[in-house]
């Protein structure tokens, strides 16, 4: 595999009781791109983000994240934004940016309470007084605190009121340097696609079209989102 | 001037068409320094690497360079950003006139259309 790329993966497949959530799918991320992992509500995209944070371990094929399978070491490079609630409800949210702090090398404390500040959530808060949307801000701001090569976010602007969105999405492009790459997984697309270098459209487990989004403008005379709808249209 | 942005178009040809619009009215001024591209991509809300494909073509084209160390700048070529007006101007022309065509008026009609449009 090439190192070049911050995630490779080929022929990956996963299966769930007899159900391919995935069936051999090849992606290559490159350093510094920004990438919508776009699909309907069961198309493998959770599972994928899982595999690559090695939370779940497929049946086929490989995966490296900048040349390891996922594992402690890629642990240290991956950010990861899960699609669920995680947040342990005794803490309050200063506690938990210090435990952030405490667990990984390359968390930036005051970049974590600037970001809170900007959104009006009070430090002191108990996490579990706090809405379903300011708990995923505070778990996406966990996640773009980090300084990480690779950020993985699972539906990240899903509950969360339109300000903060711009807001969000604004965060995404100050905070990955360079050389990091993004993957964002939603299906709000035109929320995001302006953001996004590239976008791959995955169904039933497979990779469908993985193209950049100025290219699918220009051929389709569509933005991503019209075209996304077209094709998972007829879909079932 | 907001940045805005359409769903036909690439996002990065928009940009270059706007970014134009901005340095021949003269919003950026001749020989300006420029936002870095990671700034002038959040303050537009697009992705880094498209807004730095839009100033590769606008350096192809002169109306941006770039100096290695400092950043990049408006062009302080008049003529240039002159020609770039005019091409802008002419654009607009083409698609007016087009549609007052398609709508069946002639030219000396369309000329007169425009006069009395002027002075209401």
């Amino acid at each position: 595999m090439n190192n070049d790329y911050i995630l490779q993966c080929r022929d990956l497949s996963k299966s769930f009781g007899g159900r391919w959530a995935l069936a051999g799918i090849n992606i290559d991320i490159a350093p510094g791109r920004i990438v919508g992992l776009l699909g309907p509500n069961g198309s493998g995209k959770t599972t994928f983000i899982k595999i690559a944070n090695g939370l779940i371990v497929p049946n086929m094929g490989s995966i490296k994240i900048a040349g390891s399978e996922p594992g402690p070491l890629t642990k240290n490079i991956v950010s990861y934004l899960p699609d669920v609630d995680y947040l342990p409800n005794y803490m309050n949210v200063q506690q938990l940016v210090s435990m952030f702090d405490d667990f990984y090398k390359d968390f930036n404390k005051e970049k974590a309470f600037g970001m809170l500040k900007n959104l009006d959530i009070e430090p002191n808060l108990m996490l579990k007084t706090l809405s379903k949307g300011t708990k995923e801000k505070v778990q996406l701001i966990l996640a773009m605190s980090r300084e990480a090569r690779l950020y993985m976010l699972d539906e990240p602007i899903g509950g969360v009121d339109p300000a903060a969105r711009d807001y969000i999405l604004n965060t995404i492009i100050n905070n990955y340097s360079e050389n990091a790459s993004v993957i964002i997984s939603t299906h709000l697309i035109s929320d995001i696609e302006q953001i996004l270098d590239d976008v791959i459209f995955i169904r039933d487990g497979r990779i469908l079209l993985c193209q950049s989004v100025d290219d699918i403008r220009a051929k389709e005379g569509k933005s991503v989102d019209e075209y996304f709808r077209e094709v998972f249209s007829y879909v079932r | 001037m907001e940045w805005k942005f359409n769903n036909k178009l690439p996002i990065y040809t928009q940009l270059i068409e706007q970014m134009r619009i901005r340095i021949v009215t003269g919003y950026y001024p001749p020989g300006s320094r420029l936002s870095s591209v990671r700034e002038l991509a959040a303050e537009a809300g697009v992705n880094p690497n498209t807004m730095q494909r839009a100033f590769a073509e606008l350096e192809s084209i002169g109306l941006v360079h770039a100096q290695r160390t400092s950043g990049r700048f408006i062009t302080e070529d008049n003529e240039l950003i002159a020609q770039a007006k005019k091409e802008t101007a002419n654009r607009l022309l083409e698609k007016f006139t087009n549609e007052m065509k398609a709508l069946g008026f002639e030219k000396e009609e369309i000329l007169k259309l425009l006069e009395e449009y002027e002075n209401e």
